[in-house]
């Protein structure tokens, strides 16, 4: 669906996306995380054939873009950014002018206002009054943005921060909609920063920091077990001298433990006659996989941190990360 | 896509305003005329407006007049400095684009929507003005002496003494609202360029208007003559030889000349840099 290849944009002096090799399938629920300002949006734009990369290339939905964009475009939805609207007309209106907007469609003007209904439809705007736009709140925006990129049913649904501004449940209404979207064979790629919405929604995730593609893989692979049991245990002490050296990691009652078989680790320290509370294998959070892959955002201008002073620095992400990391690889790190 | 930046036009009440006051400035000069029946001395005030007293139906061209020099073209740049600029400050730009349209067909629908506005906002000030003129002063034929001369059946002297039928002062009355309408396209071609270089359409507006300002500065400096007859306002007033017997066709030909070439220049660049940048709004 998308594959770019070495994919660079510079700004003047800022080089704001280094070559990136990304890669989208049909079908694919693709998460695009990273740090504010780490280039997430510049290639969203590129995609979509508003950026001209400074070089590599691009093909979406087959084609080459930018050279190709306006046949591969009427096919793309796309939510860059933030919703727009012209703010004095109403939602309907609105979505009425951006229909008539762009290339002929099958049953054009005649079907318009069915067009715009089912699209007000499926994201809960339904029966939305006349009201102009600029009284909207922010949540009916983003719905409004979203119909608008619904609108030509399309194969590829571009979307940057499509929850911005629900509540809880307009997020879990979107996720529906997008799952069921998914479903009838739409590609979806979500560009976020809200690991959350990534991760209940995304099979597939590619991190960017500071312009690079860092990390590109499905999601299962990544969040999958990491090889290690963890163990919450009020008898921690016995249980590090029963499990004999296995053990990686204590943080009081927690333990970390350098075994792949969680029954075998369980039937050990019971039949020691330990009192364990919780077990199971241990699994990363896509939050520690992406804190471990990238630096803080390019909106923090904090200090440089003292020596000593064991602050939440990018250093020190990283170097966890790098540990956490050699994990999933599969080596155990003591 | 015209339709839909024609549509766009006339949905937003900014457009009517800038109309209606056009319409309206010409309405409040003639109502003090005509209570007044005192007019400019030749020479001096909006051209053609002492002829008005005897005859209202050139009433028309003394509105052109008095909305030509700040009203009309401050209306137009508005309205061209808002064609891209204004997109990309409301977010919308990128979303037209992507949809997709055509980066040439979006620049060529916003300047027929802006061709539509000028020839309207010039009609409207003529038709209004003529209802004005025709009503507050009347249009009835009369008898004009000039030079000794008196002739019947002329409704106003041309501004070289002769009388003019009603057929002619509708016809030249017609040519000036082309030459106008021409001349305000060439402001508009200036703030649609300016309005594809920033995303703000007040700078792209008062760019425009800045660069008439130094142009009219210029045309009045005897020391700039050598490049005054290429300023775009240097044969604006050019419309008034419409009115001379025989027409005077020198500048006015001049004048659509320099019009077709500022049109096709900033049009040109305006298009070389829309199609080739990087959209960031």
């Amino acid at each position: 669906m998308i594959v770019t290849t070495g994919l660079t944009k510079r700004f003047g002096q800022v080089l704001a996306v280094d070559h990136v090799d990304l890669e989208v399938r049909e079908g694919d629920r693709y998460g695009f995380l990273g740090p504010n300002g780490s280039g997430k949006t510049t290639v969203v734009r590129m995609l979509l054939g508003l950026v001209y990369p400074s070089s590599g290339s691009m093909q979406v939905l087959g084609a080459p873009v930018p050279q190709r964009a306006s046949a591969v475009l009427p096919q793309i939805g796309a939510l860059i950014e933030s919703p727009s609207a012209y703010g004095h007309l109403s939602g309907r209106a609105n979505l009425m002018l951006v229909d008539a907007s762009g290339p002929r469609v099958r049953g054009g003007r005649r079907n318009r206002k069915q067009r715009v209904a089912d699209a007000l439809d499926r994201v809960g705007l339904g029966s939305v009054d006349d009201r102009a736009v600029r009284k909207y709140s922010l949540g009916m925006r983003q719905r409004l943005g979203l119909a608008a990129a619904l609108l030509r049913s399309p194969r590829l649904l571009v979307l940057d921060e499509p929850t911005n501004g629900l509540d809880p449940q307009g997020i879990r209404e979107i996720r529906d909609l997008l799952l069921e979207l998914n479903a009838a064979g739409t590609t979806i790629f979500l560009s976020s920063h809200q690991l959350s919405e990534i991760e209940q929604l995304c099979t597939r995730v590619g991190v960017v920091d500071r312009g690079r593609l860092v990390l590109q893989d499905d999601l299962a692979v990544l969040s999958g077990p990491t090889g290690r049991v963890r163990v919450l245990t009020p008898d921690a002490g016995q249980a590090e001298a029963v499990l004999d050296g296995r053990v990686v990691h204590r943080d009081a009652d927690r333990l970390i433990i350098a075994d792949t078989d969680v029954a075998l680790v369980n039937a050990q320290l019971v039949g020691a006659g330990l009192r364990v509370h919780e077990i199971g294998p241990e699994r990363r959070s896509l939050e520690d996989l992406v804190l471990s892959v990238t630096g803080s955002g390019s909106d923090r201008f904090g200090r440089a941190p003292a020596p000593a002073g064991g602050g939440l620095t990018a250093d020190n992400l990283i170097t966890d990360g790098s540990a956490a990391r050699d994990a999933g690889a599969g080596r155990s790190s003591q | 896509m015209i339709g839909v930046e024609l549509a766009k036009l006339a949905r937003r009440p900014r457009s009517w305003v800038a109309i209606a006051l056009l319409c309206l400035l010409p309405m409040l000069v003639a109502v003090f005329v005509a209570v007044t029946h005192v007019a400019p001395p030749p020479g001096q005030g909006p051209a053609l407006l002492s002829a008005v007293l005897s005859n209202g139906s050139l009433f028309p061209a003394a509105a052109l007049a008095i909305v030509l020099p700040i009203f009309l073209p401050i209306s137009v740049a508005v309205v061209a400095g808002d064609a891209i600029a204004g997109e990309a400050s409301s977010g919308m730009l990128r979303y037209l684009l992507a949809r997709p349209v055509g980066r040439t067909r979006l620049l060529v629908a916003k300047l027929v929507a802006l061709i539509a506005y000028v020839l309207f906002a010039v009609i409207a000030v003529a038709a209004t003005s003529y209802a004005t003129g025709v009503l507050l002063f009347g249009d009835k034929p009369v008898a004009l002496t000039s030079g000794g001369i008196t002739t019947q059946g002329v409704i106003a002297n041309s501004l070289s003494g002769t009388g003019l039928t009603p057929a002619d002062v509708l016809l030249r009355t017609a040519g000036a609202v082309a030459f106008i309408a021409v001349s305000m396209l060439g402001v508009g071609a200036i703030a649609l360029f300016l309005s594809t270089l920033t995303d703000s359409s007040l700078a792209a507006a008062l760019g425009a208007m800045a660069a008439l300002i130094a142009s009219g500065v210029l045309v009045a400096l005897n020391a700039a003559a050598s490049v005054s007859p290429y300023l775009p306002t240097a044969y604006w007033l050019a419309w008034l030889d419409f009115f001379r017997q025989p027409i005077l066709w020198r500048d006015i030909d001049r004048g659509f000349a320099i019009q077709a070439l500022y049109v096709a220049v900033f049009l040109g660049a305006a298009w070389a840099n829309f199609a080739s940048k990087d959209v960031t709004s």
